[in-house]
């Protein structure tokens, strides 16, 4: 069986015992790509030449030694493009690492290519990529969700073993769901934003999508710590993630929030959660009810304050410098009106003017400020909960994956696709997404776990006590 | 009807550090352009800025030096606007929340330029209160070139401190006092070098006028961009004169921003209010707020230096100087601790001060530099002229050899033969003999001109080789012309 299957620690396991060589690896991997990636495009664009020779310098001894891992197009890797799958980047090739990036370098791994991506994170399902969409590998015909799809499509479809992605509002952990791999986001704080192309600083987390609660704890805890390049970069000790891996739940008690089961949800992602829950309940955890009253607005406040960001994060492309630049302008102004004009796609336009607006001069107050006071709100919800309960379980996202083009036309069909993961970027937790469960159609459907700041443990803890007593993870989309 | 003007400024200061606001780059004036350069200070995709405690330290420090309420918490701001020397598209500011608030300067009469040292505006010892001090970071600098432009981002992201001012000013010549006064209690603190030339300190001055004694304030308009403190001069008193002229005409001022052209000699229109951006202020996401509190406040008041106006008082009281003496002594901190290493070794301090002011300031150009004299020396110099063993004309050619020589002025005399001869029974003979060789000057004295003794006393210089002492010698020649 080709080793583009295994997980890390599988893979791990083989290369210390020489049952395969990291180049192997590298090439089965090229392999499945090639075979697969043509009807999903999950990558950007690949670098065998550059693989292969890391793989054959690759020092087992390390925690990540010989593992290629591939990185979301978001991310800056020193001699690389990092398109954020806009046109405005064309041309553009990072003179840095990210943290990240030297952090995995540093713990052995092999970087293999880029994955697509919604254009700079915007979106929940990849199809805002100047590059073309990616595919739902469980159902070409559906999306494989967003921001992170690429990377979420390419790890559940064994064409990566692990992979880098980012959530602002839900772009890892909804990919994930809607892939059937599993997501982590990170509390806001524990891995270093520098080097990863701002969308929304005060809510972007860089995390780790794998096939396995383990893989994730290992990854989180590669790229995790305080780095004094992030001034937001907290100074907590990055714990051993896979410490609690194991660990019996029994006794803990897990918040159910009732705001999250009366909109709209989708009824076979609803049983299938409440399936989840009872599961929980079956190996010993209490299930208590619990309230987040300010859900309702988490979504409003989530598109002020991320879009007031972007406007000032996204101001910097302006063919200035790097990049893009529109050609045959007469003065500055014509060049950056068409420069911004010709190389943002529509929902990044969109969300540039949203912000705009929200910070202008009149409008603040009552948009931005607000914006701001609700989410204070939303986070003392979340710690009002937490008093009563270790980990909060709720569904991913309210549905199974869409059709491709299904909400492109109506974007607040598609922001509601992050409704149930939003909340806990604007409160600064870490949540992650597994595989509980699949639709009927062969569709997978994601369980999120929340957890307090700083918790990753008890969420890992929490989630690989269900993985490993469930088999959703064990499945294989139909893409031979 | 007559007409008063009401000015304020806002003055940017480029701070003294190693490194930039942001990032590590060097803080470096005058090296190749686009040397100094990183993902964070070119606004790369990706890159975040860490702020440089030293510049916060440095902006506390300005706050106390000038009397300011330095804020517990203080917290950075996004300024949007697009200009392609701005690699952000915005620039790192502080709006509502900045490092320090209130204080005041108050202007001393040698701070106003010397043409008006006199006048009572310069003596009336004008407190000017502060609205806030804050900290920003700098954008490169354009450079236009025949058919396209060039950018330096050398400069982006160093550090910036903005000090406004209320409207306390009335006329061009406070203004120039308030930055000649703050010029050098910045330079008592170290915050910066404050080279105008270097462009490290710019100002933008707003200014309106109304009828004297009115109580609202009339339109303003706001001249960007001075880069010297004589230029914000020439350009206040034009805009004022032009103001004036246009409200006693009947005309009104337009909210306006303006740039000065010096060459021209006069204001130039840059752009109305409403072509005003809106800079959609907010808080820097990528900064933790600032907590002054504890360790860096600390450092601030650890670096307090003695004030101009308190070293001024000082060395008037310690020494006995004149006011003049201690205000240019002031003004020149390391010659300031020069001299008072130097009065350690000398009785005279007053003499000290005559010999650095006229001396060895004259001197200066073309000496080497004033650190290689030991202050020992320059205090037994200055003792050797206030006991009368040298004039003062032999006391400034020891002091050029001095500069050149370590060795002690004593030796240097010596060697040199430059004893000061005020032995009687030498002097004696010298004047005798002027006496002699000059009968008509004697005959001119003796008839009532006293002047004529002026030339018996250039004999006897010309016969000591100048170094008779001149007091003794007017004694003795009119001791002598009274005896015959």
């Amino acid at each position: 069986m080709s080793c583009a299957f295994s997980t890390i620690q599988e893979l791990r396991k083989q290369l210390l015992a020489k049952e395969v060589h990291p180049t192997e690896v590298v090439e089965s991997l090229l392999d499945r790509i090639s075979s697969v990636d043509p009807k999903l495009k999950a990558y950007n664009y690949l670098h065998p030449e550059r693989a292969l020779e890391s793989a054959k310098k690759a020092d087992l001894s390390l925690p990540l030694g010989g593992v290629p891992i591939a990185i979301k197009d978001v991310i800056n890797v020193r001699g690389e493009p990092c398109t954020c799958s806009s046109r405005i980047l064309e041309g553009y090739i990072a003179p840095y690492d990210a943290t990240v990036i030297e952090r995995l370098r540093a713990a052995g791994a092999i970087l293999l290519g880029r994955t697509n991506m919604d254009e700079f994170a915007m979106g929940s399902s990849t199809e805002n990529s100047a590059w073309g969409v990616t595919r739902n590998p469980w159902d070409l015909s559906r999306v494989p969700g967003g921001s992170s799809g690429g990377s979420a499509a390419a790890v559940a479809a064994h064409e990566a073993i692990a992979a880098l992605g980012t959530d602002t509002g839900g772009s890892i952990r909804q990919p994930a769901a809607f892939c059937g791999c599993v997501g982590l986001k990170p509390t806001y704080g524990r891995v270093s934003r520098y080097g990863l192309t701002a969308f929304a600083s005060s809510l972007d987390q860089i995390g780790p999508l794998t096939k396995s609660i383990a893989d994730a704890a290992l990854l989180l805890e590669m790229i995790a710590g305080q780095d004094p390049r992030d001034n937001t970069c907290a100074p907590e000790h990055a714990p051993s993630f896979s410490k609690k891996l194991g660990e019996e739940i029994r006794g803990m008690t897990l918040g159910v929030p009732k705001e999250y089961f009366v909109s709209g949800i989708d009824p076979e992602v609803e049983a299938a959660t409440r399936k989840a829950i009872s599961h929980f309940e079956e190996l010993g955890a209490i299930i208590r009810e619990i309230s987040l009253p300010h859900t309702s607005y988490s979504i409003a406040s989530y598109y002020l304050v991320a879009t007031a960001e972007a406007s000032a994060n996204l101001a910097r492309f302006d063919g200035m410098r790097y990049g893009r630049r529109a050609s045959g302008c007469d003065d500055l102004l014509e060049t950056y009106g068409r420069t911004r004009d010709e190389g943002f796609g529509r929902e990044v336009k969109r969300r540039i003017l949203l912000g705009t607006y929200a910070l202008s001069s009149g409008y603040y107050d009552a948009y931005y400020l607000r914006a701001q006071k609700v989410r204070v709100r939303i986070r003392e919800d979340f710690l009002a909960a937490f008093r009563d309960c270790q980990a909060i379980v709720t569904p991913t996202s309210p549905t199974p994956a869409f059709c491709l083009g299904e909400r492109t036309e109506d974007p607040l069909q598609m922001y509601l696709a992050d409704i149930f993961t939003i909340a806990v970027n604007l409160a600064g937790l870490c949540a992650l997404s597994l595989p509980c469960g699949f639709t009927r159609s062969g569709l997978p459907i994601g369980l999120q776990i929340i957890g307090p700041m700083w918790k990753e443990e008890t969420i890992l803890q929490v989630g690989y006590a269900y993985e490993q007593s469930t088999d959703w993870h064990t499945r294989r989309p139909p893409l031979e | 009807m007559t007409y008063e003007a009401v000015i304020g400024l806002e003055v940017h200061v480029q701070l003294k550090t190693q490194t930039k606001l942001f990032c590590g780059c060097r803080n470096e004036f005058g090296a190749e352009p686009n040397s100094h350069l990183c993902p964070v200070c070119l606004g790369l995709p990706g890159a975040l800025p860490v702020p440089n405690e030293e510049a916060v330290i440095k902006t506390i420090l300005t706050g106390l030096m000038l009397g300011s309420t330095i804020a517990p918490r203080a917290k950075f701001d996004r300024k949007n606007y697009f200009y392609p020397d701005m690699p952000k598209n915005y620039q790192i500011s502080q709006y509502d929340q900045p490092l320090c608030q209130g204080g005041s300067l108050t202007l001393p009469s040698l701070s106003f330029p010397k043409d008006a040292q006199k006048e009572p505006q310069a003596l009336a010892n004008k407190k000017v209160r502060l609205v806030r001090i804050h900290l920003e970071e700098d954008v490169g600098k354009s450079f236009h070139l025949e058919s396209r432009s060039g950018i330096d981002f050398n400069r982006a992201g160093t550090p910036l401190m903005e000090i406004v001012t209320e409207p306390d000013l009335t006329t061009p010549e406070e203004a120039f006092a308030l930055l000649t006064t703050l010029r050098e209690i910045l330079r008592y603190g170290n915050v910066s070098d404050v080279d105008m030339e270097k462009g490290q300190l710019r100002c933008d001055v707003n200014i309106s006028v109304r009828p004297a004694g009115a109580r609202d304030f009339g339109t303003k308009r706001e001249i960007k961009n001075l880069n010297s403190i004589s230029a914000v001069r020439r350009a206040l008193k034009y805009e004022i004169e032009s103001q004036i002229e246009l409200v006693s005409s009947g005309g009104t001022v337009v909210q306006q921003t303006m740039r000065w052209d010096d060459a021209r000699g006069e204001t130039i229109p840059m752009r109305t209010k409403e072509q005003a951006h809106d800079y959609r202020y907010f808080p820097d996401p990528d900064l933790l707020p600032i907590h002054t509190d504890g360790r860096l406040r600390t450092e601030a008041e650890g670096r307090m230096p003695e004030l101009p106006e308190q070293k001024k008082n000082r060395l008037c009281r310690t020494y006995g100087l004149s006011e003049y003496q201690a205000s240019v002594l002031a003004s020149d901190p390391p010659l300031a601790d020069y001299f008072e290493s130097a009065a350690r070794s000398t009785r005279n301090p007053i003499t000290l001060a005559n010999l650095i002011l006229n001396d060895y300031l004259a001197l200066r150009q073309e000496a080497p530099e004033l650190a290689t004299v030991s202050p020992e020396y320059f205090g037994e110099l200055a003792d050797l002229v206030s006991d009368s063993r040298l004039n003062s004309r032999q006391g400034r050619e020891v002091l050029a050899i001095l500069l050149r020589t370590p060795k002690s002025p004593k030796e240097i005399a010596e060697e040199r033969g430059l004893a000061q001869i005020s032995d009687r029974q030498a002097l004696e003979a010298f004047c005798r003999e002027a006496i002699a060789a000059n009968p008509k000057s004697v005959a001119d004295y003796k008839a009532g001109k006293a002047a004529a003794i002026n030339a018996l006393k250039g004999f006897v210089m010309k016969k000591s080789r100048g170094q008779a002492n001149p007091q003794r010698i007017h004694e003795l020649l009119e001791a002598l012309l009274r005896e015959r």
